[in-house]
């Protein structure tokens, strides 16, 4: 296949995963806003500060205010990385890609695109947020099914595979990162009230919190939390999960090509090297030295799968 | 000359005792029996079927770059079997002498010399390529891929209108509006016998690369080379690569390896035998033609020369949509084949010639005019239909450069019933058959792609302008 086609598959999913991810921080941020106004300007900054966003916030905005935040992230054409414009940039990627999608899934991209246009139009209204945020959910499942249901299991669904569990790996650890100083055993407060909101928020931003229920029980600590998400391969949103995938589907391109390459090798090192364990090694060496390394090495492989399969000359 | 509202238009369901015409018998017999509330649902769910696999186009100068559907009509455009064996010979006649043409002027210009076409309108043609005098394209093929333009005023009165040579769009339409009717009205498909039109993109795909180059080893491969994605017809490229099972490349995917063009794959460069092209020639290759061109691959010119790539339409082929040289097509026709043109051309005054000029002033307000070089209806006037204002501004810029204009008298297009909220109302049409030449012969789909002026009296078919298309039945013998 084409290096352009393949990198339009491998983007696609990258979009796509990435508003699904968004408009989960927004359902997170949204939900402390309602419940705890007083901390409401500190949660959404640390909203914009995952998304990556927050300097380009900040040069149109004085406050952090609930309206504007979300129509910022959801909308603002000063925002290239709003919701729209991603999901836009995952249908243009389908568009360039298109010779090398099924009938299935172009169509759940493109009405996808569509539902989104219409639905956002014009700002959106407090209590409509949580449906439009579930529609955008919605939606992005839909393209998943299509995707798994009736893509040929080739190299461009490889691609796309990869695209995916990239683009989640570099968010969970950005939400991670952007809290870790909840997380760190040090600070005083652990255990008190606001602590648990704030840990909740993060489960609920990686739709995790009832996963982790089911598995820890009701004590929720900085430790546990930092575990599930890092280390535990069962849940689909952990890094040990993201980096499992990606090398199975570099290793399954590299065994259809019958050559090896440099970014299938990175991605090996990344599962044996950094999601080792057991979490208390990691704490020890510092979690914001460890998410900071992760984002690295994760960026690193992204730069180097694009050069490998020449998704540009 | 008849007053406007007295034209009699010829309507190609009913004749003008209110009968149905013959090759509308079952349609109209099913169509009676049905409820218009349903038909209208049908429709309804046609757009949105259209809008979800995305066949849109972009309108140039539109604001944003909007993406916008062409209407589509669900009444089929119906040509009976006598007539279609008619209009086909006409056009297998004309594509030959096309390619003959173009063969001819790019080596020994016998129909120059021999004084049939002047000189000039060749050697001051901007469409007409030098670089290609004496090359010879791989299987002696210049038109691939041409799309006829026929207009119908009467039972048996056919005219050719146009030739579109250089990249004749509107094939995906003809594909996806029949697709459309078998998955509104399957049993329809049961009653009336239909010729099949799907098998155009494995004929285009056994046409191109029965074109393969002499540096071709093996099974050629065929890929599309496509402007991108913002470009107006990029729904139709993709369409067509996808079901020729081919690639879809743009320049930037490409580059001259080892004597070759090759596209970049996630595995290394692999050579194309034959590019598909839907870019003009100016921006194939920066290096010989426009440098500012990032549409095109550099050093494609001399892949071209030495035999390592087939261009499909060959460069150069643009000169025979020229709307200064259809008017010599009875010519042409009869310069190489020897025989009289089956298809009548629509009359036409070149505005280069004084006393045309003088004669198209006089008449402008019932004439059209249109630019030599102009396509999808942008640039003409409409005389019946224009303003005395638009007429003036017309004829200051046909005065200011006459050899840019042709000019036709007003046809009276034949008109072809559509669904409206009101029940059926005449509308008036062309037809765009689409013609597939290799060295292994010509291939014609049966029909093509009728466009229908969806505004009440309105001549104009192009999309661009407001037009629709409809289904075009071709009826088995």
């Amino acid at each position: 296949m084409l290096g352009k086609t393949a990198g339009s598959l491998f983007w696609m999913a990258r979009y796509l995963e990435r508003s699904e991810n968004n408009a989960r921080l927004i359902d997170a941020g949204f939900r402390i806003a309602l419940t705890r106004s007083a901390t409401a300007p500190a949660e959404w900054k640390s909203v914009l500060e995952t998304a990556g966003v927050v300097d380009a916030y900040k040069a149109a905005n004085a406050e952090f205010t609930s309206a504007r935040v979300v129509d910022f992230l959801l909308r603002d054409p000063a925002n290239p990385s709003s919701i729209l414009s991603i999901v836009k940039q995952a249908r243009d990627n389908a568009r360039t890609a298109r010779t090398h999608l099924t009938r299935e899934m172009w169509e759940a991209v493109n009405t996808g695109w569509m539902t989104l246009v219409a639905l956002l139009k014009r700002p959106v209204r407090e209590d409509d947020l949580p449906d439009v945020l579930a529609t955008i959910r919605r939606q992005n499942s839909q393209v998943r099914g299509a995707l798994t249901g009736t893509m040929l299991r080739n190299d461009g669904f490889d691609f796309a595979e990869l695209g995916t569990f990239l683009e989640r790996a570099d968010n969970t650890a950005r939400i991670l990162d952007v809290k870790y100083y909840l997380l760190l055993p040090s600070v005083a407060h652990i255990g008190s009230s606001i602590d648990n909101v704030q840990w909740e928020t993060i489960l609920r931003s990686v739709s995790a919190l009832r996963a982790y229920r089911w598995l820890y029980g009701a004590e929720i600590s900085a430790l546990k939390i930092a575990e599930f998400l890092i280390l535990y391969a069962q849940m689909p949103r952990s890094l040990a999960f993201c980096c499992e995938r990606m090398a199975e589907h570099l290793g399954r391109i590299q065994h259809l090509y019958g050559e090896e390459t440099e970014a299938g090798r990175m991605a090996t090192a990344l599962c044996s090297n950094r999601l080792a364990g057991p979490i208390q090694s990691i704490f020890d060496g510092g979690l914001h030295e460890y998410l900071r390394g992760f984002l690295t090495a994760n960026a690193a492989l992204a730069r180097q799968v694009e050069l490998d399969y020449r998704f540009v000359e | 000359m008849e007053r406007a509202g007295f034209i009699r238009f010829f309507d190609e369901m009913t004749n003008q005792e209110g009968g149905i015409r013959a090759p509308y018998r079952e349609y109209c017999q099913w169509f009676d029996g049905e409820d218009a509330a349903r038909i209208a649902q049908k429709a309804k769910q046609a757009e949105a079927f259209f809008r979800t696999i995305g066949i849109t186009f972009n309108v140039y100068g539109a604001e944003g770059g909007d993406e916008r559907l062409i209407p589509f009509d669900v009444v089929p455009r119906i040509i009976a079997a006598g007539e279609w064996r008619r209009l086909s010979r006409g056009i297998e006649q004309r594509v030959r002498a096309l390619n003959a043409f173009l063969h001819d002027i790019y080596h020994r210009q016998e129909i120059l010399r021999a004084g049939r076409v002047p000189t000039e309108l060749i050697a001051r043609n901007d469409a007409f390529l030098p670089m290609m005098m004496g090359m010879d394209p791989p299987g002696g093929v210049y038109t691939h891929i041409s799309g006829i333009d026929i207009v119908r005023t009467g039972p048996d009165e056919f005219y050719v209108l146009e030739d579109n040579a250089r990249t004749p769009s509107g094939v995906s339409y003809m594909l996806e509006n029949r697709e459309t009717m078998l998955q509104m009205f399957p049993e329809l498909f049961a009653k009336v016998p239909v010729r099949e039109v799907g098998d155009y993109p494995i004929n285009l795909l056994k046409s191109l690369s029965a074109c393969a180059p002499p540096m071709c080893g093996g099974t050629p491969t065929v890929a599309v080379l496509t402007p991108g994605i913002h470009n107006s017809a990029y729904f139709e490229h993709s369409f067509l690569a996808d079901q020729m099972g081919a690639e879809l490349v743009e320049g930037h995917d490409l580059r001259v390896v080892g004597g070759r063009i090759a596209m970049r794959t996630t595995r290394g460069y692999r050579p194309i035998d034959v590019l598909y092209r839907r870019v003009d020639d100016d921006f194939l290759d920066p290096l010989n033609f426009r440098s500012d061109s990032l549409l095109g691959v550099p050093g494609i010119w001399d892949v071209y020369r030495a035999g390592g790539i087939t261009i499909a339409n060959a460069p150069g082929t643009g000169i025979a949509d020229d709307k200064a040289l259809y008017s010599y097509m009875p010519d042409i026709i009869e310069f190489y084949t020897g025989e009289k043109a089956l298809l009548p051309n629509v009359p036409t005054w070149r505005c280069s010639e004084p006393e045309h000029l003088r004669e198209v002033l006089d008449r402008l307000p019932e004439l059209v005019v249109k630019e030599v070089h102009g396509s999808g209806g942008y640039g003409m006037l409409v005389g019946p239909a224009a303003s005395k204002k638009e007429i003036a501004a017309f004829r200051a810029k046909l005065e200011a450069n006459p050899r840019n204009y042709i000019a036709q008298p007003t046809l009276s297009l034949s008109t072809v019933p559509i669904f409206t909220k009101k029940g059926l109302a005449p509308r008036h049409v062309d037809l765009r058959p689409f013609v597939l030449m290799s060295p292994q012969g010509i291939t014609i789909t049966p029909g093509g792609l009728t466009r229908v002026a969806m505004t009440k009296g309105s001549l104009v078919v192009n999309s661009s302008q407001g037009g629709g298309t409809k289904d075009t039945w071709v009826l088995e013998d």
